[in-house]
């Protein structure tokens, strides 16, 4: 036991050592869950418009007044005909053209249908739907409001109750989501290397013939990185309800073990990538290329995974963000104890045991 | 210029030798690509509801059963009361539920008037967004059908005074891998050059070949192209099986000129693996380069605008972003692909990307030391 933290101690010194790399290992996290925290949303805000207004009437300025006032748009330019839509389209700069025809004001007085064009440029979708469905509801007002009809029989009142976040706030969704990334993938990128390094330089068959244990010389690169890797869990999640106001509605002791337990995961996967390869630059490019962009695609953390074809729903289940997400959801937002999580929880060691097992035995039968 | 070519030749031959790398550098980000478009998807599709009814009448199961007949519902249960409702929005077995109130059928025929309520699990807003506006509008359009029954006369349609027309155009169907793809198949570029560009630079300084290099008569800008030209190669030819992926397997229009996409994606490659070049120079070994590759590439990419739209983000993100070549070159992607757009429509990209690259050229170059 004495020689297993001998050897714990001077994988710490060897961490220590390498001052930029503390840095980064602690800088990175912190500014990253910053930054995206308060960058990425979805809500809508000023997004830029043209209009094409062929009547100049009353309705149709005041239609405009109301579109601009709301909030959601801001008028980049005033087109006078048909094919300058195009032309403004392609440079880039519009989401959306709204169109008046010429004799709007005059059908709209005579109660007859008149037409609004919206054309929205679908090349980024996601904006352009939302961006049809605002000015669709504001033009919806402006009509209820001209002719307020008495009241209608009938009529099925509709509440709406936004549950768990009644302000829609984007942090809510993308701050898990970036947690669980960053921890992944900084703690399975450190493991992943050690070995490979140790293998590299030919110091790995010194620790082989030493009397530590397989066991040994694994949970003593392990042991280091993990302690860090917590205390860099523990700042990422006083972030998150400091900085970013995400409430923390159930247990912080319950929370913190289940991000020590990813931690421990991801730092197996590094392990489990590292008894794989024999050069460090493999075992990098395996534990970046391939885990970075499936982390962000696959795990829930933007796309959703109901919107997924079968196949890729089956294949999402072996991304261990997906699960950490669920449960960092469920403790913060939700409030939800260990007995909803158990499933999460219970796939989370599942995972580490096997990833532990597969690279003791790797380790052993290249060493033997 | 013989001595370039010679580098040139024993670096492509040391990519080579590396079965293990050359197959991750080439197969895993087409993979990647196919893999991960069909995963880019925001549809909100198969939304499970839950329904609490505590009316049991022919207006509330009429009702219900118009929620079981639209694609984006699944039904997923009924529950005797509210709590329980509750309890599947915490448990993740259930994204809407419907509460029906008892005497929901009497009131609307006594009072002219029921209240019914929608509770939404709202963690991801704009998701919640759309399934109440969804679900808003199929209460609506059940409430129509009911009064134009007990009210033909109703005019009920004189309040569509304004009708609203909608076009989608370059993407009509509304299809979003044709909005990801051009996006992913740019990320992946620049992953694999920036970061195997670095490794491979920081490699030679730790294990000691980078300084036989520097006593030989080679030149810094020498050095640097040799080491560059192989990866902007390989580069193209994964652009080029990406293109070919996007436009045959995916059916991406490619409504622009193929030689501007071209001349864009060589420029961006520079760029890339300037970076990586970049990197190295700034880091002492590979895992630091590592690390300062993700922190760049997870930067570039989160705030590119291909899953959240760059316009909503906080001013400062914005001004950033001006330094992130990815969000141009995907902007390049979707205006020429999808639009049609000529060079002078992408021309501000191009400067602001042609800027990005000398200046990240001729910084690594500066910062780059024969001496080590």
């Amino acid at each position: 036991m004495k020689r297993f933290f001998a050897f714990v101690h001077k994988e710490f010194l060897h961490i220590f050592r390498d001052r930029r790399t503390l840095l980064i290992l602690f800088g990175l996290p912190f500014v990253q869950v910053l930054l995206f925290g308060f960058a990425l949303t979805n809500e809508i805000k000023y997004a830029r418009i043209a209009i094409l207004d062929n009547n100049k009437g009353i309705h149709s300025g005041q239609i405009t007044s109301r579109l601009l006032s709301s909030g959601y748009f801001q008028l980049e330019e005033n087109l006078i005909s048909y094919p300058q839509i195009e032309q403004a389209f392609r440079k880039g700069t519009i989401k959306m053209v709204v169109v008046f025809p010429p004799d709007f004001d005059l059908e709209y007085e005579r109660q007859q249908t008149s037409q609004i064009q919206l054309l929205a440029d679908a090349s980024e979708q996601n904006t352009a739907i939302s961006l049809v469905n605002y000015a669709s509801a504001i033009i919806r007002d402006y009509t209820n409001e001209q002719n307020p009809l008495t009241v209608r029989p009938m009529t099925i009142d509709i509440r709406s109750r936004m549950v768990f976040n009644p302000e829609l706030k984007g942090a809510f969704v993308f701050v898990p989501g970036v947690m669980a990334m960053v921890l992944l993938l900084v703690s399975a990128m450190m493991t992943s290397v050690t070995i490979a390094r140790e293998k590299e330089m030919g110091t790995m068959e010194v620790l082989a013939v030493s009397p530590l244990s397989q066991m040994q010389i694994i949970f003593g690169k392990v042991l280091p990185y993990l302690l860090l890797s917590f205390i860099n869990g523990c700042l990422i999640i006083a972030l998150g309800i400091f900085v970013l106001h995400i409430p923390l509605n159930g247990s912080l002791i319950l929370l913190l073990a289940e991000t020590l337990l990813f931690i421990f995961l991801a730092l197996s996967i590094g392990i489990f990538i590292s008894t794989l390869t024999n050069s460090q630059l493999v075992a990098m490019f395996a534990s970046l290329v391939i885990m970075l962009m499936p982390t962000i695609f696959l795990s829930g953390f933007i796309f959703p995974i109901e919107s997924m074809p079968k196949a890729l729903q089956v294949i999402s289940n072996i991304i261990p963000a997906k699960y950490f997400i669920a449960i960092v959801k469920g403790i913060m937002i939700k409030g939800i104890g260990i007995d909803s999580l158990l499933k999460e929880t219970v796939i989370l060691v599942g995972m580490s045991v096997v990833f532990i097992v597969i690279s003791l035995k790797k380790l052993k039968t290249r060493s033997a | 210029m013989r001595r370039i070519l010679f580098l040139i030749e024993k670096e492509f031959k040391q990519i080579f030798r590396n079965a293990v790398l050359l197959r991750m550098m080439l197969v895993a980000p087409i993979m990647q690509l196919i893999l991960l478009s069909l995963a880019a998807n925001f549809e909100v599709k198969d939304l499970k509801v839950t329904i609490v009814d505590s009316d049991h009448s022919t207006y509330s199961s009429r009702l219900i059963s118009k929620f079981s007949h639209i694609d984006n519902f699944r039904l997923y249960s009924f529950v005797p009361s509210y709590k329980l409702a509750q309890l599947q929005l915490l448990q993740n077995k259930a994204d809407l539920i419907i509460v029906i109130p008892p005497y929901f059928e009497r009131d609307l025929y006594r009072e002219n008037k029921a209240e019914l309520q929608l509770m939404v699990n709202a963690i991801d807003g704009s998701k919640a967004g759309i399934a109440s506006g969804y679900a808003s509008s199929i209460i609506q359009d059940f409430n129509r059908e009911i009064r134009s029954e007990n009210y033909p006369t109703s005019i009920d349609q004189s309040t569509e005074a304004i009708q609203v027309v909608n076009q989608y155009w370059y993407n009509p169907q509304l299809n979003y891998k044709t909005f990801m793809v051009p996006g992913i198949l740019f990320e992946l570029l620049l992953l694999i050059g920036a970061l195997i560009a670095a490794l491979n630079i920081v490699r030679e300084k730790e294990i000691g070949t980078m300084e036989q290099l520097n006593v030989t008569p080679i030149k810094k800008y020498q050095f640097i192209l040799g080491k560059l030209t192989p990866f902007v190669i390989i580069g193209l030819v994964q652009f080029t099986v990406g293109l070919l992926v996007g436009l045959f397997l995916f059916n991406i229009p490619l409504e622009g000129s193929l030689l501007l996409m071209y001349g864009f994606a060589l420029l961006f490659l520079l760029l890339s693996v300037g970076l990586g070049l970049f990197i190295s120079n700034i880091s002492q070994t590979m895992q630091q380069a590592m690390f300062a590759a993700f922190f760049c590439l997870v930067l570039f990419i989160l705030l590119s605008g291909l899953f959240a739209s760059t316009e909503n983000m906080p001013q400062w993100a914005q001004y950033l972003n001006y330094l992130n070549p990815l969000k141009y070159i995907i902007e390049v992607g979707r205006n020429v692909m999808l639009k049609g757009s000529s060079f002078y429509e992408v021309r501000h990209q191009f400067f602001a990307l042609l800027l990005l690259t000398a200046s990240t050229l001729s910084l690594a170059t500066w910062r780059y030391r024969k001496t080590a």
